[in-house]
């Protein structure tokens, strides 16, 4: 089943600089991003739900990381 | 955890408490065979985790062999309580002289373990507290200093015990002492002691409580009793819809969802934590509604947790209707309780706005819960609705019985 | 004034790097409790929320005044975390760990008792007098709302619903003068009972407020202190878990939440509160109107 509730969009520009992406795996405590193996990353689908709203992510790239609300109006 | 009487009684051995000849069967052939060995008359007794076995028929006297295959076949087709018996212990039959009651438990008003000695054994001691104060002592002891017999002594004596009685009890309370400290019970008893005709004094019947928490330090021992793990010895055997709620709870480590409890009603609950579950519990039935199960949700389980637990609830037949409801809380997050409900109930196929008959959780995040539940046309409310008036409003929606 | 804790009560959380306290520690701060620091074994040197951790309790007590103690430790290492903070000379310990094995809180308890400390839990959230301090994670991220200052003692077995009972108290207009999560295991380091004589000899407390269950005999420890001692405080009860009566031997909720005898019903345990003149609420929201009355302030 597809995430409901979150969705997390990533800049391409993030992608490369693979100290960031490598950062973003690190911070987020529920295993939404994943190493794509070559030094990018990726969302888990089946993660997303579990965000906890925390920011870290945001913090770790600001403007580069947008978590999105899907039940925001 | 509960320990059968012939569990209990290995335990008593292995601490070289005096115990009749005995053996543990599981069929009618059995016990003739084992009355023959015994030789003489023999007592049946149902192996059940329940008290109350003479009077529901579960202890039978036999003669010899052919007796004895009668009242075992007699005694495992008998259950008490609801509970079908393991096996039937067949007991060398003794002349008993005089009995005695000796239990060690934790005395939560006075904070330390205590011993509980009577020389009016095998009644109901809760009568003997009552009517015959003088034939009951009561010693507490230390857990943190060494335990010594002189404490068992002092037990047996308060009662008037003295003699050759007194030596033998003492070393009898002092090893359920060592018992009740070395497997964590909550309650070690033997009830009743026996003193035979010949003078020799043995246990005659024991019920031994294991904390739960502690089944794991003492695996080796369970192990060692033939007590599987999946044996959860409560008060009665688990249904499959609270087999399939513990899996669900040991499949993800994050927080609590589970320790369900079915019941024969239709309105699924949702609800914790603990205090919580008691108090919505009673709410609901107080309202006049009739719960398909208890639960306590609590400590910020994920939500593919809670999801789990929800989609499991909803798709029991006989749920018509989910209510959700917690106190107010200070660590679960209602946004993600929000999240996982209404996952689960479309997973298992239903409309959140028509399954969910009320979502009562205010507290943490809860500005994204409700824009969660709105959203999804669920039906909540905040604090200014109380815990009985959210049980009310779900039991309402339910309509006639 | 309040009891048991003020604004002026430091202390130290120990565990203070485990997830749970982590955010404890930072609610409590951001409450503006005098928490100084925490303990976790080779952590030394660091920092949670700014304030530092160390490797032992002594580390703290050997250079400053440590009112309290939070045990926030998994369960096999609490009896030893316990036994430090006593060790350590520290006279307040409030033990929030639960799942602790029964032999090992009673050791602790009594050790507590033969020193003197005043020990809360364990299976707790701890103490609260609101507008002034809270040493636990007791109404978590919205305290504020819950738990406004006034003169109602609240003492619970069951943390979550502390909140829910002080919240109601709140929405009253009574308030609370301290709350106080006094944990749901079957041997716990403060009663009812025992807590009762400090509610008592604080100006500021008018009136009490408790949450019980079946299991245990703490309740009428309760109701005996509240006819021997001349007690001035009108007292409320709820009783959670009516349909236990029906259900013996089941466990539910707390490790000390069980019937197994008569005395542990839910319906002798009313009756017994009754008798000795406490109010039993039906409903939470019944609290209030009944200490209301009792304080003859009416509805
Ligand atoms: S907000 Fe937190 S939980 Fe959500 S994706 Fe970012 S790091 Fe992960």
């Amino acid at each position: 089943m597809p995430a409901m509730f979150i969705r997390v969009d990533v800049d391409p520009a993030v992608q490369a600089n693979a100290a960031l992406c490598k950062q973003l795996v690190e911070v987020c405590p529920v295993d939404i991003f994943r190493p794509d193996g070559e030094g990018k990353v990726a969302t888990v689908e089946e993660n997303l739900d579990e965000c906890t709203l925390c920011d870290l992510c945001i913090q770790a790239a600001p403007g580069q990381v947008q978590v999105i609300k899907l039940y925001a109006t | 955890m509960r320990f059968y009487e012939y569990e209990a009684k290995q335990l008593l051995e292995r601490h070289r408490v005096p115990l009749p000849k005995r053996k543990l069967v599981t069929d009618a052939d059995g016990a003739a065979a084992a009355a023959f060995d015994l030789g003489g008359p023999v007592v049946l007794k149902s192996q059940v985790l329940s008290g109350g076995r003479m009077k529901a028929g579960g202890v039978k006297f036999a003669e010899g062999a052919g007796q004895a295959k009668q009242a075992a076949a007699e005694i495992l087709k008998l259950t008490i309580n609801g509970l079908t018996p393991v096996g039937v212990l067949v007991e060398e039959q003794r002349t008993i002289a005089q009995e005695y009651f000796a239990a060690v438990t934790y005395d939560g008003r006075a904070k330390r373990p205590v011993i509980i000695f009577s020389d009016m054994g095998g009644i109901d001691i809760e009568e003997v507290a009552e009517f015959h104060p003088e034939h009951l002592s009561r010693t507490h002891f230390s857990a943190l200093h060494p335990f010594s017999d002189h404490i068992a002594k002092q037990a047996v004596a308060a009662v008037g015990v003295t003699g050759n009685d007194l030596t033998r009890l003492t070393s009898i309370v002092a090893a359920l002492v060592r018992i009740f400290f070395d497997y964590d019970m909550t309650l070690a008893e033997i009830n009743p002691i026996g003193r035979l005709d010949d003078g020799t004094i043995v246990a005659l019947d024991a019920h031994m409580d294991m904390e739960a928490e502690a089944r794991r330090t003492h695996a080796a021992l369970l192990q060692q009793l033939g007590v599987p793990e999946s044996d959860n010895r409560q008060a009665r055997p688990p249904t499959p819809f609270e087999i399939a709620a513990a899996k669900v709870d040991a499949a993800d480590t994050r927080g609590v969802a589970g320790n369900l409890t079915e019941f024969d009603g239709n309105l699924g609950l949702i609800i914790g934590a603990g205090g919580g579950s008691l108090t919505l519990f009673d709410a609901v039935r107080a309202a006049g509604g009739r719960p398909a199960n208890y639960c306590e949700i609590g400590g910020n389980p994920s939500v593919a947790k809670a999801a789990a637990l929800t989609k499991l609830i909803c798709q029991q037949p006989k749920v018509k209707k989910i209510a959700v409801m917690m106190n107010v809380v200070s660590n679960t997050r209602v946004d993600i309780v929000a999240r996982g409900v209404i996952k689960g109930c479309i997973e298992a196929g239903f409309d959140p706005a028509e399954k969910i008959a009320i979502f009562r959780i205010p507290g943490s995040w809860e500005e994204d819960g409700f824009q969660i539940l709105k959203k999804y046309g669920v039906d909540y409310v905040d604090r200014s609705v109380s815990m009985h008036e959210a049980a009310r409003r779900a039991v309402a929606k339910m309509g006639k019985r | 004034m309040s009891i048991l804790i003020d604004e002026s009560t430091t202390f130290i959380i120990q565990g203070i790097t485990g997830r749970e306290a982590v955010t404890m520690a930072r609610e409590v701060l951001d409450y503006g409790s005098k928490l100084i620091g925490g303990v976790t074994p080779g952590r030394k040197g660091r920092a949670v929320h700014g304030v530092p951790v160390e490797d032992t309790v002594r580390a703290f007590t050997e250079r400053t005044r440590v009112d309290a103690s939070v045990v926030s430790v998994p369960p096999g290492f609490a009896a030893d975390a316990v036994f430090e903070a006593i060790d350590a000379g520290i006279k307040l310990v409030v033990v929030v760990t639960e799942r602790i094995p029964r032999k090992q809180v009673a050791q602790f308890v009594e050790y507590a008792q033969e020193r003197g400390v005043r020990l809360i839990g364990p299976n707790c959230l701890g103490i609260i007098s609101p507008g002034k301090s809270k040493v636990g994670g007791v109404g978590g991220a919205n305290t504020e709302r819950a738990f406004k200052p006034g003169k109602i003692g609240v003492m619970s077995r069951s943390g979550g619903m502390t909140v829910e009972i002080a919240n109601s108290l709140s929405e009253s207009g009574l308030g609370i003068s301290t709350a106080i999560s006094i944990g749901g295991d079957a041997i716990i380091g403060s009663t009812y009972a025992e807590l009762m004589p400090l509610f008592d000899s604080d100006p500021q407390t008018a009136g009490i407020a408790i949450y019980s269950e079946p299991g245990g005999r703490a309740e009428y420890e309760l109701a005996e202190y509240m006819q021997s001692s001349g007690s001035r405080l009108p007292v409320v009860a709820f009783m959670a878990g009516r349909f236990m009566d029906e259900m013996p031997g089941m466990r539910f909720g707390h490790a000390g939440t069980i019937v197994e005898g008569k005395a542990d019903t839910a319906v002798e345990k009313i009756a017994n509160l009754e008798r000795a003149g406490i109010g039993v609420a039906e409903r939470i929201e019944d609290i209030p109107r009944l200490l209301k009355e009792r304080l003859g302030e009416g509805a």
